[in-house]
């Protein structure tokens, strides 16, 4: 396998950073869409953070990564149950990927060579625990979009299809990158991803400079480069794990709850998933920046990361929606 | 541009044998000509050059089957097995994609996808576009290396390319050694900067490419002929922008003046003596100065255009999925009656009784397919609504409501958005019409163009509609339901030829809005006048549609209203 870009090293795009950070500090927020120019490191930033992140311990062998034995799916031969350690799973999705391919199907082979019924798992059991990225998300065919959508709010995959009954979890954070300029993703999609970033090509001149020095100097030299960034991606593995293990410690008072509420009717952002994402964002932030308790500083900081895409689309605002939630944060926290 | 065919070749050579000496680094060519001897002769030389490997061909529209690697049908039924196939990507290599213009979204995706994996695969694009908004996806042309245009050039000017094969063999062992000055990164970054390339893959392309000129010269360190050659290659045929906004008027007559510079640097490759010193960014400014095209202005204004038409074939090729059905789950069929045979899903009903067809019927060689085995492919046809908005952008119309009447089509776009519609904006003033946005899905383009829409000039309403009417037939030939929505205060004073008569000008109106009905397209006419004008009532009845006065109430209101009147 060739070497990722190591994570640390991505030049500014802080948001997107912060916001892959945080969804590693907790699953449950449920996936990050980053939406930007050609060239900004988005998918850079998704292999990177494959390597970055602490590996997972499962049952060698298993094809969703089961973490116990118990957990394995029946339909599973499982031979050796042995625990393992391997590496968070971060399955691309390509974009001309087919059902079968992605929820799992017959095994054809086995069927025709020994007329068993066995089931073949596809991408979603592959990224069970693990990410799951699409590259431009927007050009994603239709029904395979509402496909991913079931799966991604029921964490399990159900396949009823070929005289096979199969379930099996299916628990995986969705990554979801593309250019709204080639076509925008349904309101529906957009609300099922936690957080929603926009990237853009930095316009600095230093900081570019920077982006290509490290760049080139990944090129001449992966290895080399990987290990001269491994500590700072140490630390910040350190710092994920530290924050996964206070998150569900960390005190969340009446208040932030009320902030919360008040941000998201201030905004009018439809249903309670607004709500919800926003606490557990800024609970994570707070978890991974080793903070006491969640107060009014993290909510800031995370809101456009968590709401900028679930405002009613307004034609008429000629401002882009981070500004607006931005705006009503500073009108609503006075 | 006064720069000769002749240069222009000698410039083509010099890309092709840098691109030679470090395919992969390089990503690809993107190679703007139609076909004909001197596009057989570059590559030629390509396929030369590529002493070990044969390059493989695509196709724009093939299957990921190909592409990816699928099941091979004929060998996993003989031998009871599946047996893949590999696919064309899976391969490393150089693949060449004719008639590149031609790709979808989805196929640049996956090309894309491909170029950015793990495998050493190197793209040329053979883009045969006719004009600037018929080209290859941005995605992709913005991961290959090297553009290059040899339209134009006379097949007395290109002689058959020189390859130099061992020299290319001695560049390439030289390449890992070849190091960067200090500044070269820095140099690189602000003139892709200063020619308003935003995207940081070509500063990078732009190295690997000073890097391959060095090898190619014999040289273990960049130099200044190195960096001014991936300038006039990487970063001066991605120029958005003339390098400094104030010169813009002094530059566009300098090219013919600077254009003797680049004869030199082509020399490069032959004298390869080098300066200490590395240029100050003005010189490897010069040089992409002389690289940049004439029509470079004329090319900015029209670029957006181009995006737009790009996009909209971008959700184009969604449309055709769509047009084509949503695939459902094949259900159990009969062959004949013009029903597709799913062949797969067919041997996957058949797969799990094999074992026991073959004991009852003792023919263990076979494969056992019963009738009811049989699956066939069904689609569910869903037509896309494109609504056509046809704006009145004229004096009278921009001095009485044009706010109103873009408040409205706003709202009247966030709707189509969210029921996935397609929209297209033509706005007529002056002496005729233009087509501001083709059919597309994408709000965010929309909206800038909408906001971007000036007023003033007469009411050539005919021209509008005719415009329409032509988009409209376009959108039906893509499968989808047009619609027409006109928004005008109706004193049409424009007639088809643009001449200002008004009586000419209502007659071609009149028989516009006849032809459309003719066309059979739902349709709205939308009176944006202070007050309702009679002589619109009487065009919507010609064009069947339904005549709507805006009324003075809340643009809401009228979104519904018009929503009614379409659905229709």
């Amino acid at each position: 396998m060739r070497h990722a870009f190591p994570f640390s090293a991505i030049v500014g795009q802080d948001d997107m950073k912060r916001a892959m950070v945080l969804t590693a500090v907790d699953p449950g927020i449920g996936g990050v869409l980053v939406f930007g120019d050609r060239g900004t490191g988005k998918s850079t930033a998704v292999r990177g953070l494959a390597a970055l992140l602490p590996p997972i311990t499962a049952v060698e062998g298993c094809p969703v990564n089961s973490a116990q034995i118990e957990d394995i799916p029946d339909w599973a031969n499982v031979a050796k149950t042995d625990l393992v350690e391997k590496l968070t799973p971060v399955v691309d999705l390509p974009l001309g990927a087919t059902e079968d391919r992605v929820v799992g199907a017959l095994d054809i082979e086995r069927a025709l060579s020994n007329g068993e019924k066995v089931f073949e798992p596809g991408l979603l059991a592959r990224a069970n625990r693990g990410y799951l990225y699409i590259d431009e998300a927007n050009l994603l065919e239709d029904h395979i979009v509402d496909l991913l959508l079931d799966v991604a709010q029921s964490g399990e995959n159900v396949v009823e299809r070929e005289g096979l009954s199969i379930r099996h979890a299916a628990r995986f954070v969705l990554v979801g990158s593309g250019n709204p300029e080639e076509g925008e993703l349904r309101p529906q999609l957009l609300d099922r991803f936690g957080l929603s970033v926009e990237v853009t090509s930095p316009k600095d001149i230093d900081t570019r400079i920077e982006v290509i020095r490290r760049r080139d100097a990944f090129d001449k030299d992966p290895e080399g480069f990987v290990t001269q960034w491994a500590e700072a991606d140490a630390d910040l593995r350190v710092k994920i794990l530290a924050g996964r293990e206070r998150v569900a410690l960390l005190p969340t008072g009446d208040d932030v709850l009320r902030d919360c509420a008040n941000l998201c009717v201030a905004l009018g952002s439809d249903g309670l998933r607004g709500e919800l994402t926003l606490l557990r964002t800024a609970r994570a932030l707070a978890a991974f920046e080793g903070a006491e308790k969640v107060s009014r500083s993290h909510l800031r900081a995370i809101a456009p990361l968590a709401l900028s895409h679930r405002l009613r689309r307004d034609p008429l605002d000629e401002a882009g929606s981070s500004t607006r939630v931005t705006r009503t944060v500073e009108e609503v926290f006075l | 541009m006064s720069e000769t065919g002749e240069e222009r070749w000698i410039r083509a050579n010099l890309a092709l044998a840098c691109f030679l000496v470090d395919p992969s680094a390089l990503g690809g060519i993107w190679l703007r000509a139609r076909v004909g001897p001197v596009r057989e002769r570059f590559l030629h030389g390509l396929t030369a050059g590529l002493d070990d490997s044969k390059p493989r061909r695509l196709h724009p529209a093939m299957g990921d089957d190909a592409l990816f690697g699928g099941v091979d049908l004929t060998a996993t039924l003989t031998q009871g097995a599946v047996i893949r196939t590999k696919g064309i990507l899976e391969h490393s290599g150089v693949v060449i994609l004719p008639m590149a213009e031609r790709a979808q979204a989805g196929m640049v995706a996956r090309l894309s996808g491909a170029l950015d994996g793990d495998s050493d695969l190197v793209l040329v694009a053979l883009d045969e576009g006719a004009g600037e908004d018929e080209r290859l996806g941005h995605g992709l042309t913005d991961r290959l290396g090297i553009h290059l245009d040899l339209e134009g050039i006379a097949i007395g000017d290109a002689p058959d390319l020189e390859i130099d094969l061992p020299a290319l063999k001695d560049a390439r062992a030289l390449l890992p050694k070849v190091t960067l000055p200090e500044n070269a990164i820095a140099e690189l970054a602000r003139v892709a900067m200063q020619l308003g390339v935003i995207s940081l893959r070509a500063p990078l392309l732009a190295l690997n490419v000073a890097r391959a000129s060095a090898a190619l010269s014999g040289e273990t360190e960049v130099g200044q002929m190195d960096l001014q050659t991936a300038v006039e290659l990487v970063l001066a045929p991605r120029a958005t922008q003339f390098p400094s906004a104030t010169e813009e008027k002094q530059d566009q007559e300098t090219p013919p003046d600077t254009s003797p510079e680049t004869a030199p640097n082509e020399e490069a490759k032959d004298q390869p003596e080098q300066e200490p010193d590395l240029p100050p960014i003005e010189i490897l400014l010069e040089a992409a100065k002389a690289m940049l095209p004439p029509d470079l202005l004329a090319r900015l204004s029209a670029a957006r255009a181009a995006r737009s038409a790009k996009s909209s074939s971008g959700s184009g090729s969604k449309k055709k999925g769509n047009h084509r059905g949503r695939p459902l789950p094949s259900r159990a069929g009969k062959i004949g009656d013009g029903a597709r045979v799913d062949l797969v899903a067919t041997l996957r009903a058949a797969a799990p009784w094999q074992k026991i067809r073959r004991d009852a019927s003792g023919q263990h060689h076979r494969l056992h397919i019963h009738a009811s085995d049989i699956r066939v492919r069904q689609y569910q046809e869903t037509s896309e609504r494109a609504i056509i908005f046809v704006v009145d952008a004229s004096g009278s119309s921009a001095m009485a409501r044009m706010a109103e009447a873009k408040g409205a089509i706003e709202i009247l776009l966030a709707e189509a958005y969210s029921r996935r519609d397609h929209v297209a904006l033509v706005a007529f003033r002056g002496m005729g019409a233009e087509v501001l946005l083709p059919p597309t899905r994408s709000l965010v383009q929309t909206k800038r163009r909408l906001s971007a829409l000036a007023g003033g000039g007469g009411t050539p309403l005919a021209a509008g509609l005719k415009l329409a009417m032509e988009l409209g037939d376009l959108a039906r030939s893509k499968g989808m339901t047009p619609s027409v929505a006109v928004l005008t205060d109706g004193r049409a004073n424009v007639c088809l030829a643009g001449e200002a008569n008004r009586l000419a000008a209502a007659e071609d109106a009149t028989a516009m809005a006849r032809a459309i009905r003719i066309k059979a397209f739902s349709g709205l006419v939308i009176d944006t006048g202070a007050r309702p004008t009679k002589g619109l009532g009487e065009l919507a009845a010609e064009m069947g549609s339904p005549y709507l006065p805006l009324p003075r109430a809340d643009a809401r209101s009228l979104s519904a209203a018009v929503e009614t009147a379409l659905s229709v």
